[in-house]
């Protein structure tokens, strides 16, 4: 991620580190824009379109950095409640730890609490026993493999899956037959039309060496070259990394289970072990994505559990 | 297992009479898994090893052969703590790496 590329957003990243405040994301002209909630921008009223995206509750760990991983889970699912603009959730994969049917069962319970209408895409964790068949069942009825799109306030939204077959060596990926059943589900769709596309594993290169990134993102962006306003929403590395290229923002989703360190660091990619006593919720968060129709670019709020 | 002890088994069944039943090779190696990777990646040992993998990380991993699709065998998912172990009775070369996260490889020589 670059962050000395200009001021603004430089300063948006500080923003984004003050733990315990939520910071509305505005992007406009390619260039993020960082602003405290409470703020006249923040007020805005009359949504047409507002959600939220909850992602890696990884249901079933249980590790000193987080006992209590259906506790922190709820604790979200509050949050998401108290947004009571909100009229749709999205989960970005890796519901449980290791796809166990009481797992699902938990997550499926805690999450059904905020009493809106949830969209799912696995991570690789729910695809663990028999080909992820129990999560297809339970979580994306009827899209057997995983993804589907609906519309929903004019926004055309895509749910992929980027787990399933995972290649020796590689990275998430989508497959052939994923990138030609989107490519035609894009076909005919006016360019005006806003699209949000969310997938567990980032779509783009977050850092290579750890499998953060998509192999074969890169066809399926292609696709999406066309539309004015592309929204690309990820979990998977339980941290926020946000990227503008173009007309795509890409937006990537703390984890409500236990953060993981940035890219590179010498400890490896495994849970953050030595988050001080206390300080977990503010590590811990939900994003509030929100729309208005007419306008050009979605906006995203990233809020902690503390 | 030392490769001299491992020599030392092979040596012992190589002397065994053709017509009685070749005796269970009771060798043992040991792969752990930390920090997203296999230690050692590359293992050799000498037909009839049973190779163990230990997980010692907080997120599943599973032990995967690389010579799909489909894969000639697959784990389970392997908590922290749990185990898998598989019988190398043949020589050859074996590739293999986490389906969780296939950053993760391995490859085991069987001489």
């Amino acid at each position: 991620m670059d962050v000395t590329e200009n001021g603004g957003r430089r300063d948006a990243l500080k923003c984004m580190l003050w733990a315990g405040t939520s910071v509305l994301w505005t992007v406009a002209g390619g260039v993020p824009r960082g602003a405290l909630l409470g703020s006249a921008q923040a007020a805005e009223a009359g949504d047409a379109l507002r959600f939220v995206q909850i992602s890696d509750s990884h249901i079933g760990f249980a590790k000193p950095t987080n006992m209590d991983t259906p506790g922190t889970l709820a604790t979200a699912i509050q949050a998401v409640k108290a947004d009571t603009q909100a009229t749709m959730l999205i989960h970005t994969g890796d519901i449980t730890h290791l796809s166990r049917a009481d797992q699902f069962d938990t997550a499926d319970q805690i999450i059904r609490g905020a009493g809106l209408t949830t969209h799912y895409v696995p991570g690789e964790h729910d695809l663990l026993e028999d080909n992820g068949s129990a999560f297809y069942a339970r979580f994306t009825p009827g899209a057997a493999t995983g993804w589907y799109s609906f519309d929903q306030n004019g926004v055309h939204f895509v749910g992929l899956n980027n787990v399933r077959d995972l290649k020796p060596g590689g990275m998430g990926s989508l497959g052939a037959e994923q990138l030609a059943w989107l490519k035609n589900d894009l076909a005919g769709r006016p360019a005006s039309q806003p699209i949000v596309l969310f997938a567990h594993v980032p779509l783009w290169t977050v850092y290579a060496n750890w499998g953060w990134g998509t192999d074969d993102a890169e066809q399926a962006l292609a696709q999406l070259k066309r539309f004015g306003s592309v929204t690309v929403l990820n979990g998977h590395i339980h941290q926020i990394m946000q990227k503008v290229e173009g007309e795509v923002a890409f937006h990537t989703a703390r984890s409500t289970a236990f953060p993981q360190p940035v890219p590179g660091d010498p400890a490896g990619p495994g849970p953050v072990k030595n988050v001080p006593a206390g300080k977990l919720h503010s590590l811990l968060g939900v994003t509030h994505v929100r729309h208005v129709r007419g306008q050009h670019a979605l906006a995203i709020a990233d809020q902690v559990l503390a | 297992m030392t490769g001299r002890t491992a020599r030392a088994v092979l040596a012992a069944a190589l002397l065994l009479p053709h017509h009685l039943p070749a005796a269970p090779a009771a060798s043992q190696a040991a792969v752990t898994i930390d920090n997203f990777s296999f230690k050692d990646p590359v293992i050799t040992v000498t037909a009839g090893t049973t190779i163990t993998w230990t997980n010692r990380d907080d997120i599943p991993h599973t032990v995967t052969a690389d010579d799909g699709p489909p894969p000639s065998y697959r784990s389970h998912p392997l908590d922290t703590g749990d185990q898998y172990s598989k019988l190398y009775d043949r020589p050859g070369t074996y590739r293999y790496y986490c389906s969780i996260h296939p950053k993760m490889r391995g490859t085991v020589i069987v001489r």
